[in-house]
């Protein structure tokens, strides 16, 4: 076992900097349980983590426990009250499932490990040139603080056995749910789901949708929010128990899609119209729609503590969910059916193949369907648009 | 006879020390970290908290609570829901029981209460929550006579006044009350009340409402000011069928507490202590309302009226009670078939099709969250029978009753508002370095089982026949003897039963488990409560179905064991060791 510290040295003296460090971290983390946070409501993904754990384990030594949340928050709250009680390492959180306000609150807090993304050999497959999409987390820059490993993309599923021409555009909803009273409703916007489908309101009502990509102010939020509004008390009054009340996130309100409760869910997943009816959630006739002018689309990461115990265990596996095979893997439908978030032009030619050889199923919109991917508003905007819905519309 | 002196003198002191361990252990395990989780508490409301900044004394917190959005309706709708609860779920079991009393053996009534006791809160919502929705098992059932073809605009769960929540804390307090009331009777000279009421001339209902009731109160106080916080604080029922927007006070300030701003940590540590206040003054409530039941009562019964009138009042509560049951029955079995079910959509009243998926992928998490809760079941309920028998062997050693701060000690952590120092606490066992750790929930989790543990031995124990101890005393067993080879023997049927109803109440602990284990600890409570926020049934009725059988199975050996041990000594046999 002593040799081990002083074969790290030599490789270190031989390889470049950047790989000596990484094989350093790879032998620190040997042995390492990684705690990873992260929402535990999808059973695929749940099974997905379970198998990268078993994967690490074998190949890195290091064993990945899936602390299932009901929100993310959970987790940063968490990290908040070790260092409430002054516990700078040694921390229970290892690993993060993040985006959005949740990174944007721990990075203003300093509660981070990092920056270190840049040191994942694996995320040379990923483009991190200027203003994409994974050096921008809803604006606000990553700066190498978390590692990219899902895509999500805004999509509405309808039945298309009750429902034959879904609404074309956001504005199209109001008609829509006149004709069809208490068959559309959408998740409580104190969770992440309901607050995107206000914002995908946002981009296509505001008069000026460039201004939600600058934090917000008093002046602008009224401008830009005051055709949402309007459409929105239109809309309510034919929504799914008059708008009074809202299922609490989007699998519940799948459920209700399911139970033929309503006729449209909503999901942050392209494919789980697909993966539901394989997992025999959603009836085999739902299918996938987005409005014409394009839907929010964003990068889910995972993040490391600044008190995380194993943050080397954490990198590696941050490493790891960046494979080429992994990400093949994570896409399958069969398996998990999420975007992989690897620029193709960065893989060589026999990763591209395992891509294109994932099977298809009818649920699954191709790329070319899903149309143009609007960029989320700054987390201000998400922030202010909730405390403003619930300001008007909790009694 | 000159010898027997010294072993007397023995036991007394010994008594006491036995008795200063258990308070010492109680003081420390008990008061005292409830006290510093309220403390801690406190200063967040109060607007410190270093740790993230805040550090002045202010009212701001406070503010900040009461001005957000829909806090007047969520408070209007914790004091509804929590104080209707309690009063129909007494009334129900009050009715019930004068109903019932006499006409079903105490035994035969114990096992029909028992899967209704076993059953997690939880579990019991999410299957109320799929009877009762517009798309659920009734409505599916009501679809082809009514001709539904979609499932109709009804709002059954979450509606805005939490009918849904107070229907399913009925379902679960009612058989706790019963239980309670049960046992409250055995003290009491029921049949001759009756008997003597009756020959004067007043109907059934009234003597038990007139005689009965007056003197089965003081008895039942306690529990039913436990059954009134648990529902003024409940959290994992009223997420699952309270109203959304906004939702009740307890789940407003789990919302505030894992709210991505750090900053609502405040609002939501006053919120807690506003939730404990809440607590206090429903209990003041109770209390004057006892006394002016006790005024009206005095002049009601000297009046002396003998109307027969209460009789079909009682009869329909029976029904009521009659009808949660079978409400209660059928939200469990509701999971069963789900945790079976494959593909399950309206408007079919039994799956399209089945499949034992749900159940075959156990390394997916059941096996760990089953083998977490079995342990910390076993651990949590062998720690406070212990502490429980030490506390009770003490009182007999030292010849002493038990004084009402003691009693009120017991109960303390069931009458105060869990989230209110639950948070408060986390803090502390980071700052003393016990941190999300098996030991830390099981000590969470005892604090909670001892009380109902030592509330179910304290009857059994005291009513033990005196002279089997006296008996051994004299053949020249020491106090040790005495409890080893002689009470506890007695009594296993009772350790057994309490013992089983630690193990369901340690099951059914969400809060503690959530917040001490750092949700690493994965019981199938916490990940059942988890799982119903997913659109997965399936999955989740197998949680649920496990949360309900493993407590299920704890009273069936508690039934089994002294059956087999004892099966040669008929009076022990019969559960009623004096």
């Amino acid at each position: 076992m002593r040799l081990k510290p002083i074969l790290a040295v030599l490789a270190a003296l031989t390889a470049s900097p950047a790989l000596a460090d990484w094989a350093e971290t790879v032998e620190v983390a040997r042995g390492q349980t990684v705690y990873w946070n992260a929402w535990g409501g999808d059973e695929r993904t749940n099974a997905f983590i379970a198998w990268v754990g078993e994967q690490t384990q074998a190949q890195y030594g290091v064993s990945v426990e899936h602390v299932r949340l009901t929100d993310t928050a959970e987790a940063v709250t968490r990290v908040v009250s070790e260092r409430a009680a002054g516990q700078d390492d040694n921390g229970s959180v290892d690993l993060i499932w993040i985006n959005g306000p949740n990174f944007l609150a721990m990075k203003e807090q300093d509660l981070l490990f990092g920056p270190f993304v840049q040191d994942l050999p694996n995320i040379r497959h990923v483009d991190m040139s200027e203003n994409t999409p994974a050096t921008l987390d809803f604006t606000v820059p990553v700066e190498g603080m978390e590692s990219p490993w899902r895509l999500a993309r805004f999509v509405f599923i309808h039945d298309s056995a009750r429902v034959e021409t879904p609404p074309a555009d956001m504005a199209a909803f109001v008609d829509w749910a006149a004709s069809h009273p208490g068959r559309f409703t959408h998740p409580d916007p104190s969770n992440f789901m309901g607050a995107t489908f206000l914002k995908q309101a946002l981009i296509e009502l505001a008069p000026d949708p460039y201004a939600l990509l600058k934090p917000v102010s008093d002046m602008t939020f009224e401008a830009q929010t005051a055709p949402l509004w309007a459409w929105y008390d239109a809309l309510r009054p034919n929504m799914w128990r008059a708008g009074q009340t809202f299922p609490e996130n989007e699998s519940i309100q799948q459920q209700l899609l399911n139970d033929g409760e309503i006729d449209i869910a909503m999901s942050f997943d392209p494919a789980s119209a697909a993966a539901n009816i394989a997992k025999g959630l959603l009836p085999e006739s739902a299918r996938v729609f987005v409005p014409v002018g394009g839907t929010i689309g964003n990068i889910s990461f995972v993040a490391i503590p600044y008190n995380a115990a194993n943050a080397e265990g954490a990198q590696v596996v941050a490493n790891f969910l960046l494979d080429p095979a992994v990400q093949a893997r994570m896409q399958n439908i069969e398996v998990m059916g999420s975007f992989s978030v690897l620029d193709p032009d960065l893989l060589d030619a026999e990763a591209r193949a395992a891509f294109d050889a994932l099977p298809s199923a009818p649920a699954l919109p191709t790329l070319a369907e899903l149309g143009s991917t609007l960029p989320e508003p700054h987390p201000s905007w998400m922030t202010r648009l909730t405390e403003e819905w619930a300001k008007r519309y909790t009694r | 006879m000159g010898q027997a002196l010294h072993p007397v003198r023995a036991t007394l002191t010994d008594g006491w020390a036995l008795r200063a361990a258990v308070l010492v252990t109680v003081a420390l395990g008990l008061v005292l970290p409830i006290a510093a989780g309220f403390w801690q508490t406190a200063r967040a409301a109060a607007g410190v908290m270093p740790a993230i900044g805040f550090d002045a004394l202010s009212l701001d917190p406070l503010r900040a609570l009461v001005t957000a959005p829909g806090f007047g309706t969520a408070l209007r709708l914790t004091v509804v829901t929590g104080l209707g609860a309690t009063l129909l779920s007494v009334a129900v079991a009050v009715g019930a029981c004068a109903v019932l009393h006499n006409r079903m053996g105490a035994r035969a009534g114990g096992r029909l209460l028992t899967p209704f006791l076993a059953a997690p809160h939880a579990a019991m919502a999410i299957g109320l929550a799929f009877l009762l929705a517009p798309s659920g098992w009734i409505a599916r059932a009501l679809a082809p006579l009514v001709g539904f073809d979609r499932p109709p605009l009804w709002i059954t769960v979450n509606d805005p006044f939490g009918l849904a929540l107070i229907a399913g804390l009925m379902v679960k307090e009612i058989p706790f009350l019963l239980l309670v009331i049960l046992s409250a009777l055995s003290q009491l000279p029921v049949r001759q009340h009756l008997a003597a009421g009756r020959s004067l001339g007043y109907g059934r209902g009234i003597v038990w409402i007139k005689i009965i009731l007056p003197q089965v109160w003081p008895l039942i106080r306690l529990p039913v000011m436990v059954v009134l916080a648990f529902s003024l604080s409940v959290v994992d029922m009223a997420l699952i069928l309270g109203p959304s927007n906004p939702p009740t006070l307890s789940v407003l300030l789990l919302r505030l507490f894992t709210a991505p701003d750090i900053g609502q940590m405040l609002p939501a540590s006053a919120g807690a202590l506003l939730q404990a206040v809440l607590v206090g003054l429903s209990f003041l409530l109770l209390l004057g309302g006892e006394r002016l039941c006790r005024r009206i009562g005095r002049w009601w019964v000297r009046r002396g009226g003998r109307g027969h009138s209460a009789e079909p009042g009682l009869w329909a509560l029976t029904v009521l009670a009659a009808l949660l049951f079978g409400l209660g029955a059928l939200a469990m079995l509701s999971l069963v078939v789900w945790s079976f079910a494959w593909r399950w959509t309206w408007p079919d009243l039994l799956p399209g099709s089945w499949s034992l998926r749900a159940w075959m992928s156990p390394g997916n998490g059941w096996a760990k969250a089953l083998w977490n809760t079995v342990l910390l079941a076993a651990a949590t309920t062998a720690l406070s029978l212990a502490l429980a028998i030490a506390w009770l062997e003490g009182e007999d050693r030292a010849r002493r009753g038990r004084a009402g701060w003691a009693e009120a000690l017991i109960y303390l952590p069931l009458l105060v508002p869990q989230i209110g120092f639950l948070f408060g606490l986390n803090v502390l066992f980071l700052t003393i370095g016990l941190t999300g750790g098996t030991l830390a929930v099981i000590w969470a989790q005892a604090l909670f089982v001892f009380p109902y543990v030592m509330i179910a031995l304290s009857d059994p124990w005291r009513a033990l026949d005196p002279r089997l101890s006296r008996a051994a005393a004299s053949l020249g067993a020491g106090p040790w003897r005495r409890l080893v080879a002689v009470k506890l023997p007695a009594l296993l049927t009772p350790i057994l039963t309490a013992a089983a109803i630690g193990v369901a109440v340690s099951v059914a602990q969400y809060l503690p488990t959530l917040f001490m284990g750092a949700g690493r600890v994965a019981t199938l409570t916490t990940e059942a409560v988890t799982l119903s926020s997913s659109s997965d049934r399936r999955v989740t009725g197998v949680y649920a179905t496990l949360q309900a059988a493993l407590p299920f199975a704890a009273y069936a050996l508690a039934l089994l064991v002294p059956a087999v041990l004892h099966r040669n000594r008929r009076a022990l046999l019969a559960g009623d060791p004096s």
